[in-house]
């Protein structure tokens, strides 16, 4: 708990609204509108969004009040490893969001990560991946460092 | 026998059998996590030789489409995917 409150103070403190849920394409979507989309524009619509940013994460909630554990732990993860520039979408804001996206990624659940438009996993994978040091690697391959790799330098 | 699951609650036995017939599993614990959930959940620890070469990705999917019926009544599931290699490992640490 207290991480958290000190990670959010963080993020208040340096002023970025590095960690507010964006609508796709930057413009806000109203329920009307997305009712005039069909489901196949939706299913592109996401096409885009995954690829738009390196690191994008489908969640309940923000990362700055999540609203699920998986989610908060997905959060907690990419935190650990001085992730804080990535896009993430709240499906509890967008009903047709939460069904499109696990049509989209062939995936039942909720959060879902996405690394360079590429469906990772949800929280369990990203779990494992931090456990077993895949992650450090696979952001490496996004040409982001890990914070991790610092702190590790910082204790030697 | 079809098994119809709509309306019919998902138990911890049949996902069990489920995963150990159509995955060749050596081993599955199924813990119901419901009550942490307030609503269907699961956690499934699954060891198989089929994993056997295969990303998380991969596996995790395998599971999934096994479970693809449950999933639909399924709110929340956790799922830790091991060949028996990793698995005997795992039970030394």
């Amino acid at each position: 708990m207290n991480s958290l409150i000190r990670t959010t103070a963080r993020c208040l403190r340096s002023g970025a609204a590095v960690c507010v849920s964006r609508p796709a394409h930057g413009r806000v979507w109203s329920a009307s509108a997305r009712l005039l989309c069909s489901a196949a524009d939706f299913q592109k619509d996401l096409g885009e969004m995954v690829k738009k940013d390196k690191v994008v994460v489908f969640m309940k909630g923000t990362p700055a009040q999540p609203m699920c554990g998986f989610s908060n732990a997905v959060v907690q993860i990419l935190r650990m490893h001085g992730v804080d520039n990535y896009a993430s979408y709240n499906v509890l804001e967008d009903q047709e969001l939460r069904e499109g996206v696990k049509v989209f990624s062939n995936w039942p659940t909720i959060p879902q990560v996405y690394f360079n438009g590429e469906f990772v996993g949800g929280c369990d994978i990203l779990l494992q991946m931090h456990q077993n040091g895949d992650l450090v690697e696979e952001l490496k391959k996004l040409g982001v460092r890990s914070a991790l790799l610092d702190t590790e330098k910082e204790a030697k | 026998m079809h098994l119809f699951l709509a309306g019919m609650a998902v138990s911890a036995d049949h996902i069990r059998d489920k995963l150990t017939k159509e995955l060749a599993a050596v081993h599955v614990d199924v813990e119901d996590t419901s009550q942490n959930r307030c609503a269907t959940s699961f956690k499934v620890l699954v060891v198989s030789p089929q994993f056997e070469g295969k990303p998380l990705l991969q596996r995790h999917r395998m599971v999934n489409t096994c479970l693809a019926e449950e999933m639909k009544e399924i709110h929340a599931f956790e799922q830790k995917t091991l060949t028996p290699e990793q698995w005997e490992k795992q039970k030394q640490q």
